[in-house]
């Protein structure tokens, strides 16, 4: 027997900036700023090399632990680096793990989720069971004993994560799932034949997928945080590489001498953080008043 | 000669209520509800059956089991010939085509993520009605037979009307070209205003496309409207069936005459307010014994508490399940 495949209908909408500009005078004020002070955190990241010309690891001992000045914005570190061009750096590690810690296991617990909630039966039992289980051990203790025992370093961090914090999205996807397939344009799907993964990805994903992006931001935003104390353990980033956190836990020796070895980075996290919230909320906004088109 | 599309044997469908692990462990049996009790009746082509009954009664399990969309848990569906009872998804696919399906709700019908255009093309793509280059116009061509213009394609149906909808949902599913429509209440969640053309719409492409159909209501005025035979559901049972005439002139069964005694009649003269039904549908988690109408049956007597009715035929056409009617002397020849 051969499977048939299908192509799936997608119509691709030609760019029209004029109706671009109207979708986004229709988004709430909180995404617009979010999405602004995220995406100034980005191009900090990409333009780091030409908006400071020191060099994020290699110190310069002549100025350890000089005050925020012209010369350095936010001052020297105690080997002294410049503390500026640390977080301009660390802007480019510090979204990467916002963002892979977060939408990997995004996509995986989305798509399990949906699916169990879809197909139900043991599938949907034996999935539940051990999301319930993996929920029942507080989060940082898995993430620790994996790191433990995989050793530490950024990818094993992600892998850690991952293990830890695809059960939220199965849970949320699944829940929205068992709502949606009793839905009639689902009953549809159905009566026109089109097969099960057609209806689960095509016409019941994209209706439930909602709660979970505007989880995935607090998530990202929780990541971050995250990666920042597992450098400050000393189990995920490693030194010397410039992490918000790890440069947050290197100042902190220092904190009475040079408060802004570690004070400074921190607002960079604070930013961050209040801009994905913001974009949260505007999305949940969004997705509440389904009269919006979102894009 | 009778050319039958669709044929439903014994048909049954039981709901198993989920029991608690103390009462599984305590050997409990589960509990069963009645959706659909050995169902059996036949259409043939171009005929539409209208299935009424009260909320609750299993008209729409019945519609969804005959889609497969629910599984029988008895009987056996014959759709044009070939058993679809058991038949696999991938068996189905071809059926699928032939049967398609117009539901209620204007506002859970529609993917609210897809456009017009998308909802339809993807339909037409994977039955391969016709050739990509084909696609815009049959589109036009089909929005334009539910009385929609072109501009609605590209539109999300968060734009429409529960009119509009509907129409759309009706696109979606003679996109297909069906041979058999099951409307699962197609109207009653539309304004009064909008009924109308909505079931004139549907009449008039069943006439042009030469559709067979399976009306489900609640509403006998609607029924009487659009079906060439009409069956009475009451608690998973067709508790009567015949021509529409038949059921609308000469009802037999006692639930029949009060479904029509509580339509509203244009004579003010004529003050027949006996109730018309009195009671609930009892649980259908508990079925009365013996007839399933006793409890609410103004003319119920002993037997019909403790045996359960025959089917009885009055003509060819139509048959009621009552100990009691048709009463004894009743005489055909008042029919003609």
């Amino acid at each position: 027997m051969s499977v048939k495949s299908v192509a799936l209908p997608i119509r691709i909408r030609r760019f029209n900036p004029g109706a671009w500009r109207n979708v986004v005078a229709g988004w709430p004020l909180n995404l617009k700023i979010g999405l602004t002070m995220l995406m100034t955190i980005a191009l900090a990241g990409i333009f780091a090399p030409v908006l400071t010309p020191y060099d994020p690891i290699i110190g310069d001992f002549q100025n350890a632990l000089d005050p925020p000045s012209w010369e350095h914005p936010f001052g020297t570190d105690n080997v002294g680096r410049d503390v500026f061009s640390r977080v301009l750096y660390g802007a480019r590690i510090d979204l990467q793990i916002g963002f892979i810690a977060t939408y990997v296991p995004f996509i995986y617990g989305v798509a399990l989720g949906a699916i169990a909630g879809y197909v139900g039966g043991w599938f949907d039992t034996l999935l539940m069971r051990l999301v319930d289980i993996t929920i029942a051990f507080p989060f940082l203790v898995i993430i620790i004993v994996i790191l433990a025992i995989l050793g530490p370093g950024i990818q094993n961090m992600y892998i850690a994560v991952f293990a830890a914090g695809w059960t939220i999205y199965t849970r949320l996807a699944r829940a929205e799932m068992l709502v949606i397939r009793q839905q009639e344009y689902i009953l549809a799907a159905q009566a026109l034949g089109y097969n099960r993964m057609r209806i689960i990805f095509r016409h019941a994903v994209p209706n439930l997928i909602g709660s979970s992006i505007v989880f995935s931001m607090s998530d990202f935003v929780l990541n971050i945080l995250l990666a920042s104390a597992l450098s400050y353990f000393g189990i995920g980033v490693q030194p010397p590489a410039p992490e918000w956190g790890a440069i947050v836990t290197d100042g902190r020796d220092w904190l009475l001498q040079a408060w802004w070895i570690s004070t400074l980075p921190g607002f960079a996290i604070i930013f961050t953080g209040v801009a994905a919230s913001l974009i949260g909320d505007g999305l949940s906004k969004i997705i509440s008043q389904r009269n919006t088109p979102v894009l | 000669m009778s050319d039958i599309v669709l044929e439903v044997k014994d048909l049954s469908k039981a709901f198993e209520m989920p029991r608690s692990l103390f009462d599984a462990l305590r050997g409990q049996p589960t509990r069963k509800l009645v959706g659909v009790d050995q169902v059996s009746f036949k259409i043939e082509r171009h005929e539409t059956l209208g299935l009424v009954g009260e909320s609750g009664c299993g008209k729409t399990t019945l519609g969804r089991c005959i889609l497969r969309l629910q599984q029988p848990t008895g009987g056996s569906i014959l759709f044009e010939g070939q058993d679809i009872t058991r038949a696999s998804e991938r068996d189905l696919q071809p059926v699928r085509r032939r049967m398609q399906v117009v539901f209620q709700d204007p506002y859970s019908s529609l993917n609210p993520r897809m456009t017009v255009r998308q909802m339809i093309v993807e339909a037409l793509r994977f039955h391969k009605i016709c050739s990509r280059a084909e696609e815009d116009a049959y589109l036009e061509r089909l929005l334009k037979t539910v009385g929609l213009n072109i501009d609605a394609a590209d539109k999300f149906p968060r734009a429409f009307s529960g009119g509009q909808r509907q129409r759309i949902g009706l696109a979606r599913a003679l996109a297909v070209q069906p041979a058999f429509l099951v409307a699962d209440e197609p109207v009653s969640a539309l304004d009064v205003s909008i009924q109308a053309q909505v079931l004139n719409l549907l009449t008039d492409l069943r006439d042009e496309f030469g559709l067979t159909m399976l009306f489900i209501a609640h509403e006998l005025s609607i029924v009487r409207h659009v079906s060439t035979r009409v069956a009475v559901m009451y608690l998973g049972q067709i508790v009567e069936t015949g021509t529409t005439d038949e059921v609308f002139e000469n009802a037999q069964h006692p639930y029949t005459e009060g479904l029509l005694r509580a339509l509203p009649r244009p004579e003010p003269k004529r003050r027949d307010r006996k109730i018309a039904l009195e009671g609930d549908i009892p649980s259908p988690m508990n079925v009365p014994k013996g007839c399933r109408f006793h409890t609410r049956c103004p003319i119920a007597q002993e037997i019909c508490r403790t045996k359960t009715p025959p089917l009885r035929q009055l003509s060819p056409t139509h048959h009621v399940l009552c100990h009691l009617r048709p009463t004894p002397d009743w005489n055909p020849a008042i029919l003609a």
